[in-house]
């Protein structure tokens, strides 16, 4: 059962069906949203894009569930999709050793080119010890997404599930999609 | 039940699990030392593909040996690739991100995106479902098999192909250079000694059906689970916290006796195999045999956990106990039972046990002839 839902583009932003409002675009967007909504996790900022609007999104959608504790579980998962996989964080890395006369390949960089950081970056924020997946598919496809996390709920711990569609392709292109999830007795 | 009925692994030991298999039997490793090579400044050990053997302007390197493993593992196994009912499943990491060097090649950019790598390979075969492309770090390979575990005991498809695959290339070398992540010999997983790993390319194909009745010697994936440490986004738990969890939630109520093993992720860098020897002790497995495959392929990132759950089954089907090669003296706080030797064993079930980036670990309990 779809308990909550967050929706980020880099011009719109809403939370369970309702805008939420903004002053601010694109990349700046993910900024604006921390200060007003978040504030106090500086880790934000070393973040890919990727990982920026993932935690956003979860934020907004935990935000939205209410009665936030941090204490350790085990019973909620975090399953996302998207179709560029970590390719802005790959360009960036690649772009540290594109030129041999100024090769200094990043190891901060590096560690966010894999799409998956961002299912570990909501995991350590919240104390989620639960299932972390990370898929891609080249469209987005709805009921591809929800055969998926209803199949997740075979786990014998999983209760609920932090999941839907993050995707970047640079820092000015991005979609948020995701929803909080519970299981169905 | 679900049941493996067919499976092959391409790498620089061999392009049949067969040869694999009798290459690690015997100690032979495909790790060498290369100097300057893809221009970068630092050598590095790694088990690499004869990349002029699958040199080609239609297909990547990845995508061939995809194609030409899913082939061979489905040689003789009945297998309409047509089917609605057969679904792909494509483990990786980093796919053709070498294609993001634009002096490298001549393929159109969009290749890059896992999907349409997939999309290439489910195209070959004539498959019209929409690939699944799992990239979950270093336990892809093992989240891609449980996966298909879940799509088949859904009953949404009669058949799953998993198959994993990464090709190493200047970005993931630098990278994990970067990092100092690298061995600059051979690694030597668990050692005292070790100073890092290896990467290494490969292709690994398994395919699973769901059966009612179960043979004796066909090997049944029993359980499986992910779990996150909740701790550090590039360094392993202190406390084995997402590895602990995933093997308890794995073993469920088999009794650690029945292992013939854990094939551990054992990369033989410090932090990752002091944590899986903390991990196993906790989940009260510190008695069962463990090994490490690295040493003979290095690390292969998205094929490792497909890679080396073959191997595995292989090796109970030989009643052997892999050694682990470049082993020698125990390095890990917490007394894990590992040989450079060969053993014997009776038993018919095993652990495969992954960790990753990300905080991501990854178990998975394999036994012949199913629990019982």
């Amino acid at each position: 059962m779809m308990r909550h839902s967050v929706i980020i583009t880099p011009d719109h932003v809403i939370v369970d069906g309702n805008p939420l409002m903004h002053n601010e675009k694109g990349s700046v967007l993910l900024t604006e949203l921390y200060r007003n909504n978040i504030g106090d996790y500086p880790k934000f900022f070393k973040m890919d894009t990727l990982s920026k609007l993932g935690f956003i999104a979860s934020e907004l959608l935990l935000n939205a569930e209410g009665n936030r504790s941090f204490e350790p579980r085990e019973d909620r998962a975090v399953i996302l999709f998207n179709r560029h996989a970590s390719l802005q964080a790959d360009t960036a890395y690649q772009a540290t050793i594109q030129d041999p006369d100024n090769f200094f390949p990043s190891p901060a960089a590096f560690v966010y080119t894999l799409p998956n950081i961002v299912t570990g970056e909501i995991a350590i924020r919240n104390k989620y010890f639960g299932e972390t997946s990370f898929i891609v598919i080249d469209d987005y496809d709805e009921k591809i997404i929800m055969e998926n996390l209803k199949n997740a709920f075979q786990d014998p711990m999983t209760t609920s599930i932090i999941g839907g569609w993050v995707d970047c392709s640079d820092e000015e292109h991005f979609e948020a999609k995701i929803f909080l999830i519970e299981k169905e007795n | 039940m679900i049941v493996c009925v067919a499976h092959n692994i391409i790498s620089p030991l061999g392009v049949t699990t067969a040869d694999n298999y009798a290459a690690v039997k015997s100690g032979r490793s495909a790790l060498k030392r290369y100097d300057g090579l893809w221009g970068l400044p630092e050598p590095f050990v790694a088990s690499l593909l004869d990349r002029d053997a699958y040199a080609d302007d239609r297909q990547t390197i990845d995508e061939k040996i995809v194609i030409d493993s899913v082939s061979r593992a489905l040689e003789g196994a009945g297998i309409d690739t047509t089917w609605t009912r057969v679904l792909f499943i494509i483990s990786t990491t980093k796919g053709n991100v070498f294609l993001l060097d634009k002096r490298a090649n001549a393929f159109p950019q969009e290749r890059g995106r896992l999907g349409m790598m997939a999309r290439e390979v489910t195209r070959h075969f004539g498959n019209p479902n929409e690939p699944i492309v799992v990239s979950n770090a270093c336990i892809s390979g093992v989240c891609a098999q449980i996966e298909a575990m879940r799509y088949l005991e859904s009953g949404a498809y009669d058949y799953v192909i998993v198959c994993g695959v990464d090709v190493q290339s200047a970005f993931i070398v630098s990278g994990f250079q970067s990092f100092k992540a690298l061995s600059p010999d051979e690694c030597k997983p668990f050692d005292a000694n070790r100073q890092g790993l290896n990467l290494g390319d490969a292709a690994a194909t398994i395919v699973f059906t769901k059966k009612d009745k179960v043979g004796d010697n066909e090997w049944v994936a029993c359980r499986g689970a992910i779990r996150n440490d909740a701790n550090h986004i590039s360094g392993p738990s202190r406390t084995g916290e997402g590895s602990y969890r995933a093997l308890k939630v794995a073993l469920g109520d088999m009794e650690p006796e029945k292992l013939a093993f854990i094939n551990a992720h054992g990369t033989a860098t410090s932090y990752n195999d002091e944590m899986e020897s903390i991990a196993i002790e906790r989940a009260g497995l510190a008695g069962v045999p463990v090994n490490s495959l690295k040493g003979y392929y290095g690390h292969t990132m998205g094929a490792a956990g497909v890679l080396e759950t073959i191997i595995s089954m292989q090796a109970v089907d030989d009643h052997n106990i892999l050694g682990t090669r470049g082993f020698d003296t125990l390095g890990v706080t917490h007394p894990l039972d590992v040989s450079n030797q060969n053993r014997a064993t009776e038993k018919r079930a095993f652990i495969k046990l992954l960790s990753g980036f990300g905080g991501c670990n990854a178990a998975l309990l394999m036994a012949k002839g199913g629990l019982r």
